[in-house]
């Protein structure tokens, strides 16, 4: 059976599916002919950014990956590592910007649906959900339906299939008005020998086709995806999502594997059946065949490239043993799931896509999977890259600390995170509204530490140290909580990566995660790259969204952020040494950050709160310590009066406090302890080289800081309730 | 942990979408010390191997139409209206409740939660009656703290019912309208049929049932199922008329 020989694509053609002139003329010699229109699109989908990583992939190389928890590194659907008593962590994150600019509730859903099957995929059950949101500011009209929209999304996702939502943030910057950045992270737990890998093997094993019927939605998202105006990219191409479907779904698949017969498992995500099956074989170093006639469908007259570049969700793809078929089918129709057979493993190294008895499409999978082209960025660092300078502010203390609790950064995130279940399948210690959460591993005494970490403010003044920063953030959320840190998943938020501006932050950015996973030993597990992050040719700011997990060896010694009465506060870090970018200044110089600093508190506050010393934790990150002492007061309902001689013996040399008190400079804590404990506390600080000072006491219903600010704490409740 | 073979055995019902269906078993297994099965929807419900079922949270058929309205058609809901006609004690948790509302084996209905958003918090109930099987092992007035998770909690009934078993309440056990996160008429959480032995509730007591998850005061709903099972109670709930 031969081939139809189709005409050369025009270049019009060409930038439909995403592929460079140069990249067509490749393919075009590598094939010793023309490649068809299906062909064309599904070379377009496996060459973008998307799924072949072509910008990025050479960067990313420069991560660290491995580590003595190590299970699976990037490259497959989720990374994974060593919790202990024979399980593993599995984690990813991937963004869903594109679609949630358009539609923001069905774009936000189909993240976290999207998310989910990355995780049980693996064969692990999804055990937690974190997002991190940035939008445009509040007072833009576009961004209330957005967030609105995006949190009502991810609401409706992770509620219904039972998932809890334990954290994430969420931020505002003009930046982002055109280009919302909606990050989704899930955790999941699988016994390690049983972990799922989607490696094909055998030819002659069939592929089963399991869950939604095929549309045309989601119609080559991944080559949109690809390109830098959101508007223009995804109307008409976002999906939408079903969490019921999805629920029959999870539980279907890990009730299949219990019984050995699935060898391979892959979900359907971009580029649907296209990127799904082309990977799973390329892992194997084998060949797929895929009938598109047998594809189940919703809706008559879709055409082998529809079928095979849909993005429909809630689709899984398995690979069982010749012979297992019927069995495999019978469970899934217990959970009301099809599984239709579509294709089959060959030994011959190609993907051949049939339509019936007809040949619709025949491609060698290297050609899809191991040429697609690196290429090395053009960059160039912004021309001009002065520090600068804080803009002098007229308020007093107090009335800076009450405008920066009720700004839209700071304010308290009770308005997104009631709408989310935290805590279904009844394992969390410590749910959203802190700095990091904690869910127990069922049936352990551990405890996983979550968070998601970014500062856009940072990464726009520096990119290489503002993403390095948010590596150290998570970390220290973590260590507030007692959590070692043991695996990192990223989601590298960027513009347009052919514009050798965007180019120098993309390079600077994975330098610096590189630098901080090093310098705190976590390994990069997995990730996702989205590129052309743009709106109206403007790129968002640099945005390397880090996911963290850490371990509690002990989930009952689990600290929180909030304040208990009669309580001493101690603070730990170097004293700030002066007033940079961050909330209460805007614009400035980086703050202080110190990776080795950052070590040496995240190990002290773990050992403190293995030894039971302090009752409570919270780092000091945006807004500076008057914020965070605060926030730990509202979380207690607990007030706090820090007594230092002339406002915690932080006053500069000009009689102000605003240092001593906004002031981000990194590497700092909050804990407090009993009476009693101060000495240990001090003296376990001193043993691991971090500077600690007793700040003051809690108690009353009132925050003080000296003279300088006196507020009742209903006052700050009020400003930090506010809703966006 | 071993089960003595004599123990009460009690059946957790399963929908497609139920998903409180394993903390549930774990919670009732701990606490009461009976065997706890899952039992599947689309099956006969056997009444004669259980002493006591539990409908738990989720989304039963995701929710569609209305939360419960297709679950109370699946087949294992005969055999549950039947035992519970008989006497047997049936406990609908969240979405199990809303089923029990569907099926006629409770009094009232749901509405939308009158923020018209799903919500995901820690709440205080007042518990008004010990004399049911739910509540057995609680002193009345006692105030439990309880996690809800719902967007259809906001309980209307056209007339007053006798069962209230719990009311949303503030930390000292007032029963105010500002403790009230869903709308629900009277501030009710929880109630019971006439006959006592069907009870429905919002809050999620298996996801407060062990101190490091933030409260224990769920063990005391399912520590008085697990003495009601052992030792019956006499249940004064007047007929309703």
């Amino acid at each position: 059976m031969t081939l139809l020989q189709p005409a050369a694509p025009t270049e019009q053609q060409l930038r439909a599916v995403g592929l460079l002139p140069a990249e067509y003329a490749h393919i075009r010699a590598r094939l010793g002919r023309e490649p068809n229109p299906v062909e064309l699109g599904m070379l377009g989908a496996m060459w973008s950014e998307h799924c072949g990583y072509k910008h990025s992939r050479r960067l990313l190389k420069l991560l660290p990956t491995s580590g003595p928890r190590v299970v699976q590194g990037p490259g497959e659907n989720a990374g994974a590592v060593q919790v202990g008593d024979g399980l593993a962590a599995v984690l990813k994150m991937e963004s869903h910007n594109h679609p949630s600019a358009v539609e923001p509730f069905q774009g936000a859903a189909t993240g976290v649906g999207g998310i989910l099957r990355d995780i049980f995929t693996m064969g692990a059950r999804p055990v937690a959900l974190l997002d991190s949101l940035r939008f445009g500011l509040p007072s833009d009209p576009r961004t209330a339906y957005l967030l609105g929209g995006v949190i009502g999304g991810i609401g409706h996702y992770g509620n219904c299939i039972g998932v809890p939502t334990v954290g994430g943030e969420i931020s505002f910057d003009a930046h982002y008005a055109g280009n919302p950045i909606v990050n989704a992270m899930c955790v999941g737990i699988v016994e390690t020998e049983r972990l799922m890998r989607a490696q094909a093997s055998g030819a002659g094993n069939v592929l089963l086709l399991v869950g939604a019927d095929t549309g045309r939605d989601g119609l080559q998202g991944a080559a949109f995806a690809s390109n830098d105006d959101p508007e223009a990219s995804h109307r008409g191409v976002v999906q939408v999502g079903n969490p019921f479907l999805e629920k029959l779904l999870l539980e279907a698949c890990l009730g299949v594997l219990e019984g050995g017969t699935v060898l391979a498992m892959q979900d359907l995500g971009a580029a649907g059946l296209t990127s799904s099956s082309i990977e799973m074989a390329a892992r194997g170093g084998l060949g797929v065949e895929i009938d598109t006639a047998c594809v189940p469908r919703r809706e008559h007259g879709l055409t082998p490239f529809e079928v095979m570049l849909s993005e429909s969700q809630e689709r899984m793809l398995l690979l069982v043993h010749a012979g297992a078929e019927a069995a495999v089918q019978r469970h899934f129709a217990r959970w009301d799931l099809h599984a239709a057979i579509v294709g089959r493993v060959t030994d011959d190294g190609l993907l051949r896509v049939r339509d019936g008895r007809e040949v619709v499409a025949e491609l060698p999978i290297s050609l899809l999977v191991d040429e697609v082209p690196a290429y090395e960025l053009q960059t160039e660092p912004p021309a001009e890259r002065s520090v600068p300078t804080v803009t002098k502010t007229f308020e007093t203390p107090n009335e800076a600390l009450l405008r920066l609790l009720g700004s839209a950064n700071l304010c308290s995130r009770r308005f997104a995170f009631r709408q989310y279940d935290s805590t279904v399948q009844g394992n969390t210690v410590v749910g959203p509204g802190g700095g990091a959460a904690v869910v127990r591993v069922e049936g352990t005494r551990y405890g996983l530490g979550l968070s998601t970490d970014c500062n856009p403010r940072y990464c726009r003044l520096d990119p290489r140290q503002g993403a390095a920063q948010a590596v150290a953030e998570a970390a220290r959320n973590l260590a507030c909580v007692g959590a070692r840190p043991i695996a990192v998943t990223d989601c590298l938020n960027f513009g347009n990566p052919e514009k050798p501006s965007v180019a120098w932050q993309l390079t600077e950015a994975i330098h610096g995660l590189a630098d901080a996973c090093r310098a705190l030993e976590v390994p990069v597990v997995s990730g996702n790259v989205s590129l052309y992050n743009e709106s109206g040719g403007r790129a968002i700011p640099p945005t390397p969204t880090v996911g963290m997990v850490g371990l509690l060896e002990d989930v009952s010694l689990a600290v929180g952020a909030a304040f208990g009465p009669d309580a001493v506060l101690v603070l730990l870090g170097e004293p700030p040494g002066g007033l940079g970018a961050g909330e209460y200044a805007g614009d400035g110089p980086f703050p202080r950050f110190d990776l080795e600093a950052e070590r040496r508190l995240g190990n002290l506050l773990r050992a403190l709160i293995q030894a039971r010393l302090v009752r409570s934790a919270q780092d000091v990150a945006d807004g500076g310590l008057a914020v965070a002492v605060a926030e730990c007061a509202l979380l207690g309902h607990i007030g706090a009066t820090l007594t230092g001689d002339e406002g915690c013996g932080m006053r500069d040399e000009h009689g102000s406090v605003e240092v001593a008190l906004f002031s981000e400079d990194q590497g700092r804590a909050v804990v407090t302890c009993a009476q009693d404990d101060l000495a240990a506390v001090l003296a376990q600080a001193a043993t691991f080289g971090v500077p600690a000072m007793a700040v003051g006491t809690t108690g009353g219903d009132r925050v003080r800081f000296g003279t300088d600010i006196d507020v009742p704490l209903e006052a700050l409740r009020r400003a930090w309730e506010t809703v966006p | 942990m071993g089960v003595a073979p004599a123990s009460p055995r009690i059946a957790v019902v399963q929908f497609p979408g139920t998903n409180c269906e394993r903390e549930t078993v774990r919670a009732i297994q701990a606490i009461t010390g009976c065997a706890a099965d899952v039992v599947w929807h689309a099956d006969a419900f056997p009444s004669s191997t259980y002493q006591a079922v539990v409908l738990p949270g989720g989304f039963a058929y995701g929710d569609h139409l209305r939360a419960g309205a297709i679950a109370r058609f699946s087949p294992v809901m005969d055999g549950i209206a039947q035992f519970a006609q008989t006497g047997g004690l049936v406990l609908g948790i969240c979405n199990g409740f809303q089923v029990l509302l569907e099926a006629g084996l409770l009094p009232g209905a749901m509405l939308h939660n009158a923020s018209l958003q799903f919500r995901s918090e820690w709440v205080w109930c007042r518990v008004e009656r010990t004399d049911t099987p739910f509540t057995c092992a609680c002193q009345p007035g006692q105030v439990l703290r309880l996690p809800i998770a719902h967007g259809e909690g906001n309980y209307v009934s056209l007339d007053r019912p006798r069962g209230v078993v719990l009311r949303y309440a503030d930390a000292e056990g007032q029963v105010l309208p500002s403790a009230n996160p869903n709308g629900a008429q009277d501030n009710i959480a929880g109630l019971v049929n006439a006959a006592g032995n069907v009870f429905g509730l919002m809050p999620h007591p298996e996801r407060a049932s062990e101190a490091v998850l933030g409260s224990t005061d769920g063990r005391w709903i399912f520590a008085s199922l697990g003495r009601a099972l052992r030792r019956p109670v006499a249940t004064a709930v007047p007929a309703l008329a």
